[in-house]
């Protein structure tokens, strides 16, 4: 469509556009030509805020967009992939799982509680927005250095956030992954994933159809809070420099359990054409992004839009970033019902605007046009770039595994791994959060590789989990990010799930770094290489760039937010030995590496050599394996082996045992391996880190049945233990390599997190 | 028998209730909305868990202003069963309903976690078929249960506490306390034993595949008890 742009005089009192403003609005010289070129005219101040946000890297994914396109997003499955509000995947049976994982880092670092809560809501709206009913939250949270002075005030302060939004809203919080690593000391990761169901037939999108239709304002006041925060996120810190504080935003979780209630009821009425979240960029991203999505245009009037503050601007308004807002685009003459609900609900709902047919973004004050932009050029036309990308220094030389004087005590080892606050006992942080609201929880935090949550009124159930080991992706970026993929999925399939799709939130440095840039690219690919492995598509994401603190870039950190699905959910197991007698079983191919494992960082304070390799083949057989065993009742327990590698698996089953599928009081186990060697090749295979296998249970009678499974698949199952007693036994033809109470285990691993980084202890387990 | 399960703006258990009532325990259930000032002639009544406008002023403190109370209040008083879970229990103590008040946690943060309960007294409308301990999770802020000396004395000596917090063997000690309640109490009826009011959730566990399912009793026993007239209006 041609449009024609038309004139529009500045507001008076608005400060005039200078080169200082321009670059004050994060717009590059040859960014701000092209708005003079589109414009064909100077942009008033309203609309140079409106490109400085539309056009950050937050919101226009400038940097990361050529990249996301190699990766595979559709699948028999998809009903609809990245561009909406949230991805969107059948599950049969007339339904449907809405899923998405975002960030909100920045924010968390200058406010942790409010930054947290309102990541938490924002990622609930993109996913009721949909039309789905949030039923699972999880969430990804990286902090500095365990016993950096920051910790101890960052880690309390999320979690209190996610707990304050999550439990009020009413959404189970049910999984999640906390790790520490100085390279976060400076800037941590929140990343929040919802997840939500729906019915295949009754998605709702984003798409502001047919001209006239009315545009509603609906949800909390627009206040002055969070104005450029999309901007914020798109930049860097320094320490010492304190940045203006209002671009934090304040969360309402009552507000948004109302407007969580008020949507679906709505939609199950006949009245609106579409519905979109307000989150970063606020009113403008919201409407620019529905009108892109339509070919349309929208005419908004800022005087309409409910104030929380007196002689708010347009340009504060289209800016500010409160929350608990949505924008709905009805059927005209139906505009009522909208209202009718919303007032139920005790919300406001307010006519602000329409739908044009002349291409054009326009916003009025009262009779005064103050901004009229292609919506095209705002959402299309937005700056694309190829940064360069290098290949880091000395890279190749590191890839050599490391060789490591033998710790000697295998024990000893073992009991530092547990205490380490990587794998240490979460019930700390899980403990807050509500995690069995709505009666779906299946799976309880700590009991199994992922949560499961029931599908009500069905026999299915979903399997959730997020994982990015980061000390991985930063050795290799290519692999570590398959390893990423391949964690997750063995972990959807330890509780007898098939991995469905994925949601993806990439937390990278400064990308005008090269040698950062050249991470993001390396891990894409191998994002890509995984996905394209397992048949599975990513169907929702978010990208955050400019990690980075005083020139210190974070750690590469994909996040992988992997959704599976169990058809019948009743054989799903848990991590934990289940009871004495019970066989334990090696399953699949060991191929345990010292390069960039925790037994390095714990033992001897290096991250240095190869993440492990994923070896495809391997994985596919040994996820077939788990699901059918679990499947057809076959396999009772199942664990993967993850930081720490197969020695802190085990130790893990034996922590969470006595209780199937739960989380237990205990129990030991003797295993008998055979073939370990020298000191450094038995803690090479208890503490390296491997993809393509895990330790499951079997009752004996059906080893048999395990094992003409695992070979139809093309699977190793070698029978190496069995359940009983007090203590992890682990033995080879020498003899004992490790024997610790469990007694001793759980001291080390229940205190470990308190310990380390300093947090009020906990009242024993009921 | 019917029961009706009050929605309040934040209420966020009020599903898991009328879904328990209606496929764990076989009982019609009816969402009543608290604006409403009609109970539709149910026989039983739920308050849910949640958060009740958003906790604004202290836990409960508005709802009981809610159209809906006069008439819960009046089913009360004329002996119907009344059950308050977490936040429902805040709002019945807010509206009178139960004596004493709830305070923030000792620990000051949010619990979610399994909790034993000691029947302290089974001969009640709402315990009349429990086991002498259950499980039920609790999941709030502020638990913590506070009375007067008098009021506490009085709860006591009349059979009015229902469950304190208990070990696994049943045992009621100081460790398994999780919110500081005075006298680890975690439920408490009115001295006609009609209203209950607890903290933890039976609704949590009232399904084998979620727990032990023993939450489920709380809900028979005031079937039983209400079909063989022992409480109702």
């Amino acid at each position: 469509m041609t449009v024609h742009v038309p004139d529009v005089a500045g507001r008076p009192g608005d400060p005039s556009i200078t080169d200082a403003l321009v670059a004050e609005h994060g717009l590059k010289g040859d960014e701000y030509q092209r708005v003079l070129d589109i414009l064909g005219r100077e942009p008033t101040y309203t609309e140079l805020g409106v490109f400085s946000v539309m056009w950050s890297e937050h919101c226009s994914y400038k940097t990361s967009r050529i990249h996301l396109g190699t990766l595979p997003t559709s699948g028999p499955r998809v009903l609809q992939g990245p561009g909406e509000n949230a991805g969107v995947v059948d599950i049969g049976d007339g339904l449907a799982v809405c899923f998405k994982m975002e960030s909100h880092n920045h924010p968390s670092f200058i406010e942790p509680f409010q930054g947290a809560a309102t990541g938490v809501g924002g990622i609930l709206r993109d996913v009721f927005t949909m039309g789905a009913r949030p039923i699972a939250l999880l969430n990804s949270l990286r902090f500095g250095a365990a016993d950096h002075e920051k910790t101890k005030f960052l880690l309390p302060g999320v979690v209190a956030g996610i707990a304050g939004y999550g439990n009020c809203v009413g959404v189970p919080t049910v999984a999640g992954e906390v790790n520490f690593h100085p390279s976060y000391n400076g800037n941590i990761l929140v990343n929040a994933m919802a997840v939500g169901l729906l019915r295949s037939d009754a998605i709702f999108r984003g798409v502001a159809a047919g001209p006239g239709n009315p545009v509603l304002y609906v949800g909390a006041r627009t206040g002055r809070d969070g104005i450029h925060g999309a901007t914020m996120a798109s930049d860097t810190f320094e320490e010492g420099v304190e940045k203006p504080r209002p671009t934090v935003q304040v969360g309402d979780p009552y507000t948004e359990k109302l407007l969580i209630e008020a949507c679906l009821e709505l939609m199950r009425e006949d009245a609106i054409v579409a519905i979109q979240d307000m989150g970063a960029a606020g009113l403008t991203s919201s409407s620019v992004e529905m009108a892109g999505r339509g070919g349309t245009g929208l005419l908004l009037d800022v005087a309409k839009v409910p104030a929380a503050a007196e002689g708010m601007t347009p340009y504060e308004f289209l800016l500010s970033e409160s929350q608990e807002r949505m924008l709905i685009v009805s059927v005209r003459g139906k505009e009522h019902i909208v209202e009718r609900v919303f007032r139920k609900w005790d919300l406001e709902a307010v006519v602000i605007g329409r739908v044009t047919d002349d291409g054009l973004w326009t916003i009025a004050e009262g009779d005064n046009i103050v901004a009229s932009i292609p919506v095209d050029a705002l959402t299309d036309a937005a700056p694309v770039y190829d940064r360069p990308h290098r290949e880091p220094a000395g890279f190749a030389e590191r890839q050599v595994e490391p060789s490591y004087p033998p710790a000697g005590d295998c024990g000893d080892v073992l009991l530092k791994l547990l205490a380490s606050p990587d794998i240490a006992d979460k019930r700390w942080v899980y403990r807050q959060y509500d995690h069995m609201v709505q009666l779906g929880t299946v799976v309880r935090p700590g009991a199994a590789d992922a949560a499961v949550v029931r599908v009500p009124n069905t026999e299915k159930a979903l399997s959730l989990t997020t994982d990015c080991n980061s000390v991985w992706v930063k050795a290799h970026p290519h692999m570590g990010t398959q390893g990423a993929v391949a964690e997750a999925a063995r972990n959807v399939a330890c509780t007898g799930a098939e991995p469905l799709a994925v949601t993806d939130c990439l937390n990278f440095g400064n990308p005008e770094r090269p040698e950062v840039m050249w991470e993001f690219v390396q891990s894409i690919e191998g994002m890509g290489v995984a996905l394209r492995e397992l048949d599975i598509p990513v169907v929702s994401g978010n990208v955050s760039l400019y990690n980075e603190t005083s020139d210190v870039s974070i750690h590469p950190t994909p996040g992988i937010g992997m959704v599976g699905l169990i058809e019948r959910r009743e054989h799903t197991v848990g991590m934990g030995f289940p009871e004495n007698g019970h066989r334990v079983v090696l399953l699949g191919t060991p191929r345990p590496t010292l390069g960039a494992t925790a037994y390095g960082r714990v033992i001897h304070a290096s991250e240095t050599g190869a993440p492990p390799t994923v070896h495809w083949d391997d994985e596919r057989s040994l996820l077939a394996t788990l699901r059918e065993g679990i499947e057809a009742g076959v396999i009772v327990a199942a664990h993967d082996a993850a930081d720490g590698g197969l020695g802190v698996a085990l130790a893990e089953m034996a922590l969470a045992g006595g209780r199937a599928g739960g989380l237990g009081d205990g129990l030991g186990a003797g295993v008998a391996l055979e073939g370990l060697g020298s000191a450094e090749s038995r803690e090479r295979f208890l503490f390296g880190e491997t993809h393509g296998c895990a330790w499951v249970c079997v009752s004996n009678d059906s080893v048999g049945a395990l094992r003409k499974l695992a070979q139809t698949h093309g699977c190793s199952a070698r029978v190496v233990g069995t359940v009983g007693g007090d203590s992890l036994l682990v033995t080879d033809e020498a003899g004992a390599v490790l024997d610790v109470p469990v007694g001793r285990l759980r001291a080390a691993w229940e205190g470990g997190l308190v310990e380390a980084v300093g947090l009020s202890a906990l009242p024993q387990r009921p | 028998m019917r029961f009706g399960v009050v929605t309040f703006p934040g209420s966020n258990c009020d599903h898991d209730a009328y879904h328990v009532i209606k496929n764990v325990a076989q009982r019609e259930a009816t969402f009543l909305w608290h604006k409403e000032t009609d109970l539709s002639g149910v026989d039983a009544i739920v308050l849910p868990g949640g958060f009740s406008y958003g906790d604004s002023l202290r836990c409960g403190a508005i709802a009981r202003f809610s159209p809906i109370m006069d008439e819960v209040r009046k089913f009360a008083d004329a002996g119907g069963p009344v059950i308050g879970i977490c936040n429902g229990f805040q709002v019945l103590t807010e509206a009178g309903l139960l004596p004493g008040a709830m305070l923030r946690n000792q620990g000051l943060t949010f619990i979610c976690e399994d909790a034993y309960l000691q029947v302290a007294n089974g001969h009640l409308p709402w315990t009349g078929l429990c086991p002498e301990t259950i499980v039920a999770p609790i999941a709030h802020h502020d638990g913590c249960y506070y009375a007067d000396a008098d009021t506490l004395a009085r709860l006591e000596g009349e059979g009015q506490v229902a469950f304190r917090y208990c070990d696994r063997s049943g045992e009621v000690t100081e460790a398994s306390n999780p919110n500081g309640s005075l006298n680890s109490i975690a439920g408490i009826t009115n001295a006609r034993g009609n209203v209950l009011g607890m903290m933890p959730h039976p609704e949590r566990n009232a399904e084998a595949e979620l727990g032990d399912a023993s939450g489920a009793w709380v809900f028979r026993s005031v079937v039983k008890a209400f079909l063989e007239g022992e409480v109702g209006r």
